[in-house]
């Protein structure tokens, strides 16, 4: 979870991206003539900005032109998710468009006008965008929709209410009269668009809740769309780096000789802390990298490992934790400190750091002279990637220009912006545009990792019911970090997410968050962010309790469901849906998690193999999911078979180690992915709700290891408590 | 100066002969279709045909080439089996962040080209080169077999 709003980020410094503005205001000025532009408020906290009120100033997410082609500005990035789509529809919906004329233009880096509502600052990321924007750009549509009606009816002079929109097209059925708003943007643009218009009902929706093919990804099928690692911009050269090995580590000494020798080597970049090549091309700066001796100092966490890491995150877990919530009376049911009493049960699960390894690895393209920086990026965070190429090429932030791109994925590796302050660095080193591109080494080894996490879990049961639950959560806070604010009285709202409103109707409830930073690594969001960890503590745990109380694990979900029905109709359906119950060949298993997360309710059933070598196959994944209105239903599809690949490939293959300050891990042969050839049939199941839309970007991912983990114990009996599968413990295990 | 046929045209380039044809193609001949993903022929993201074969280009040093066609991403479409590839990938709607998935299109073309039915063994063992990380293999499996549905009825 990203956190609400938390107030400290000032927007007053960010100016709108100068190229934009100019381009956007020469079009307002003559949008009587050339095109209906919608001054559209964001309802967001700093914008009581009245300039441009009148004049249509530049918060616009709709453009028309006279042809009739409608130009959505859409304010989330593209990585994947579907969002350009999902978001044009929610405006076209509204609008009443053409659908077969729309097309998407990203916003540009301004946070004053195009911030995420949710968060307050230009940030994609915690499955909101659709949340986030559900209603404004439904008003944003139906505003400007409102002002092409007024415009066809006084034309026509009639009234407004007789009229109707269809296909970009107002009609009055009494007469006959029909006219396109292509021919009425220069009528349009005299009416001041009303404030708060009428929306739709769900019933009279067109586009949404229909399966309408994403507008990005044509390009995307003949290599015509620019990734941020494409952009040759003219005259640019290629980069890449060494960036120290150990995280504080310095460079001591460089020796160049060999890689100064290299055809197409054009500069040795030396900074304190990483070394680049700048070439002709990424073979001859990779070729003059390997050519170089660096010698590092490795600085105060040379003698970080994993151990180390390990030893102190299970010794702080010992702790009392901050408070997240507190219900009933704890101590009394459980006994006090976490002391057990032997009708007390307990376990501590753990999960390992983790990369988020995106295919496209990390790159910046950056031209800095003394006056100006252009930046060319995929980034989720384009205003901090502003703030952070303004901060290393030492200018203000209006003399920076970023160009977003889109991204070849994201998973919260691009909520940060340090690949964008190294490469500013390297390239005020150099005359004229460069393109630093990361080796898959140094993007693996240099990544802000996945936080590791020790959960220890206490409950109490009464009969088949729970009586007590206390969860301790013990790891790094990546908010404390990224959103400083949002960190208050030790509880990680992210950390806590998803536990401390867990789903189980449970009469005394204790949620503790217990800080404790890993030395020598970053740690940062990675898909599924914090209910990555809770889901799977409470649900690997939910399904121990079970077996304690002789119950099958669907049954004791729903029988804590009474607060949740959405949930436990999600359970009904995957246990129609996954044939739970029905006999299995030996040593397969089936497993069940059930979570409310990022607004969605989701009930996944993994069924898999565990090979006498203990190996682990999998066999079928089943879904259902109540996510609200489904805006886009198909990119929801993809989105959860997408999210528990994610997933499953963490549980079956993921973790980082250290040894020496190093990461230990470097591509794909050490840190695997799960390939085509392992992948079963994966069936998900949509819930008609007519709630508002929930996020659905993350949820596949952290529903399928607990899954996973259970259909593993259903199939062996061997309870995992820890993350990915221990293939040793599995080998030879049979159910008992 | 080494002269390679790349899309079917003559291009003379002036690298080194040990320089993989993959950062030829792209920052040389600016074809940035083509993509970096590990370097190692691990993740198939810079997968071209030489000669109409599936070859990983990240690995490939330019001066081996010789006088091999060189087909990629962005003229694949020309072909039968590239255009009834792409548009299955797009009826199915493949596609998600979209960078693994020029090479994911370009073994699937090359599958075809050389298996017109393939089954499910088939696409395993074409496709497992290929990773990717939004995890989209459900659909790359639907729309080979849409495609090859099309090849048939062709």
């Amino acid at each position: 979870m990203i956190p609400q709003r938390p107030g400290t980020h000032s927007a007053s410094a960010l100016v709108p991206e100068r190229a934009s503005v100019l381009s956007r205001r020469s079009f307002v000025k003559s949008a009587t003539t050339v095109a209906f532009v919608l001054g559209f408020h964001v309802p967001l906290r700093n914008s009581s900005e009245a300039a441009g009120r009148s004049s249509y100033a530049p918060n616009a997410f709709i453009r028309i032109d006279p042809q009739g082609d409608v130009t959505l500005i859409i304010p989330q990035v593209e990585m994947g998710q579907g969002v350009y789509t999902s978001l044009s529809m929610l405006l076209a919906e509204e609008l009443d468009a053409d659908w077969s004329r729309v097309r998407v233009e990203h916003a540009p880096a301004d946070e004053k006008h195009y911030a995420n509502p949710i968060t307050g600052i230009q940030v994609t990321g915690g499955s909101n965008s659709v949340r986030a924007f559900w209603k404004p750009l439904r008003e944003a549509g139906a505003s400007a929709r409102a002002c092409f009606l007024e415009a066809a009816a006084r034309s026509w002079g009639v009234r407004a209410e007789e009229c109707r929109t269809e296909n970009s097209t107002v009609i009055h059925d009494r007469t006959g009269r029909k006219s396109v708003y292509g021919a009425l943007v220069g009528q349009a643009s005299a009416i001041e668009p009303p404030r708060d218009p009428p929306l739709k009902e769900v019933s009279a929706f067109r586009l949404i809740g229909r399966p309408i093919k994403r507008l990005d990804t044509p390009e995307k099928a003949n290599g015509k769309t620019k990734f941020g690692i494409d952009v040759l911009p003219p005259g640019v050269k290629f980069a890449t780096l060494a960036a120290s090995p150990v995280l504080g580590g310095k460079v001591v000494h460089v020796d160049d000789h060999r890689a100064t020798a290299i055809p197409g080597v054009r500069q040795i970049v030396v900074l304190d802390d990483l070394v680049a090549v700048v070439g002709d091309h990424m073979w001859a700066a990779q070729s003059g990298l390997e050519a170089l001796d660096i010698t590092w100092d490795d600085g105060p966490n040379g003698e970080v490992s994993s151990e180390l890491i390990w030893s102190r995150l299970r010794e702080a877990s010992l702790r009392e934790g901050a408070i997240a919530k507190d219900v009933g009376d704890v101590a009394r049911v459980l006994g006090s400190g976490g002391a057990s009493s032997s009708d007390v049960i307990s376990a501590a699960f753990e999960l390992p750091l983790l990369a988020h390894a995106t295919m496209e690895p990390l790159n910046c393209t950056v031209h800095v002279t003394p006056t100006f920086a252009e930046a060319w990026i995929g980034t989720q965070v384009m205003e901090r990637v502003r703030a952070a190429v303004a901060k290393a090429a030492d200018l203000p932030e209006t003399q920076v220009t970023i160009h977003n791109h889109l991204i070849g994925g994201g998973f919260g590796r691009r909520l940060e912006p340090d690949m964008a302050y190294s490469a500013v660095r390297i390239a005020r080193q150099v005359d004229g545009p460069v393109k630093v591109v990361w080796t898959r080494e140094e993007d693996m080894r240099h990544d802000v990792y996945r936080p590791a996490y020790h959960d220890r879990v206490w409950a109490r049961l009464e009969g088949d019911r729970i009586v007590g639950w206390r969860h301790r959560v013990s790891g790094s806070s990546v908010l404390a970090r990224w959103m400083p604010a949002a960190f208050k009285r030790g509880v990680d709202p992210d950390g806590v997410d998803s536990g401390a409103d867990m789903p189980y109707d449970i009469p005394n409830l204790r949620v503790e968050f217990n800080r404790e930073e890993p030395p020598g690594v970053v740690t940062g969001f990675w898909r599924g962010v914090g209910p990555n960890n809770n889901v799977f503590a409470i649900e690997s745990f939910i399904d121990e309790l079970a077996h304690k109380a002789g119950r099958d694990p669907i049954d004791f979900r729903r029988a804590h469901l009474d607060k949740t029905p959405r949930l436990r109709a999600a359970l009904d359906l995957v246990r129609e849906k996954s044939g739970w119950g029905l006999a299995l060949p030996e040593r397969c298993g089936r497993g069940v998690s059930a979570q409310t997360s990022f607004g969605s309710f989701v009930a996944t059933v993994v069924e898999c193999k565990v090979e006498k070598s203990g190996e682990v196959k999998l066999r079928r994944v089943t879904t259902a999911v109540d996510t609200g209105i489904a805006v886009n239903p198909d990119t929801i599809i993809a989105q959860l078979q997408g999210g528990h690949i994610f997933g499953l490939t963490a549980a079956l293959y993921g973790e980082i180690t250290l040894e020496k300050g190093r990461v230990q891990q470097s591509n794909f042969h050490d840190y695997r992915m799960l390939r085509i050839d392992q992948i079963p049939p994966i069936d998900i199941h949509l819930i008609k709700s007519d709630a508002s839309p929930g996020g659905i970007g993350e949820p596949g991912t952290t529903a399928a290891i607990p899954a996973l983990r259970n259909a593993i114990y259903a199939a062996t009996g061997v309870a995992l408590r820890r993350m990915p599968i221990d293939r040793k413990l599995l080998a030879g295990s049979e159910r008992t | 100066m080494i002269t390679l046929i790349v899309n079917g045209e003559r291009r003379e380039v002036d690298v080194p002969a040990d320089m993989p044809l993959l950062w030829v193609l792209r920052d040389v001949l600016g074809l940035t279709g083509t993509k970096f993903g590990c370097g190692i022929a691990q993740c198939g993201a810079c997968t071209v045909h030489l000669d109409g074969k599936p070859v990983r280009s990240c690995l490939l040093p330019v001066g081996t080439i010789g006088s091999r066609a060189i087909t990629t991403i962005e003229v694949i479409g020309a072909t039968p089996n590239g255009a009834k590839v792409q548009k299955a990938w797009l009826d199915r709607e493949v596609i998600q962040c979209g960078y693994c998935q020029s090479g994911q299109i370009m073994s699937a073309t090359a599958l075809l080209d050389a298996i017109p039915h393939p089954d499910d063994a088939d696409i395993d063992a074409a496709m497992a080169g290929n990773i990717c990380r939004c995890g989209t293999y459900v659909r790359i499996r639907e729309a080979i077999k849409q495609a090859a549905a099309e090849v048939q009825a062709s």
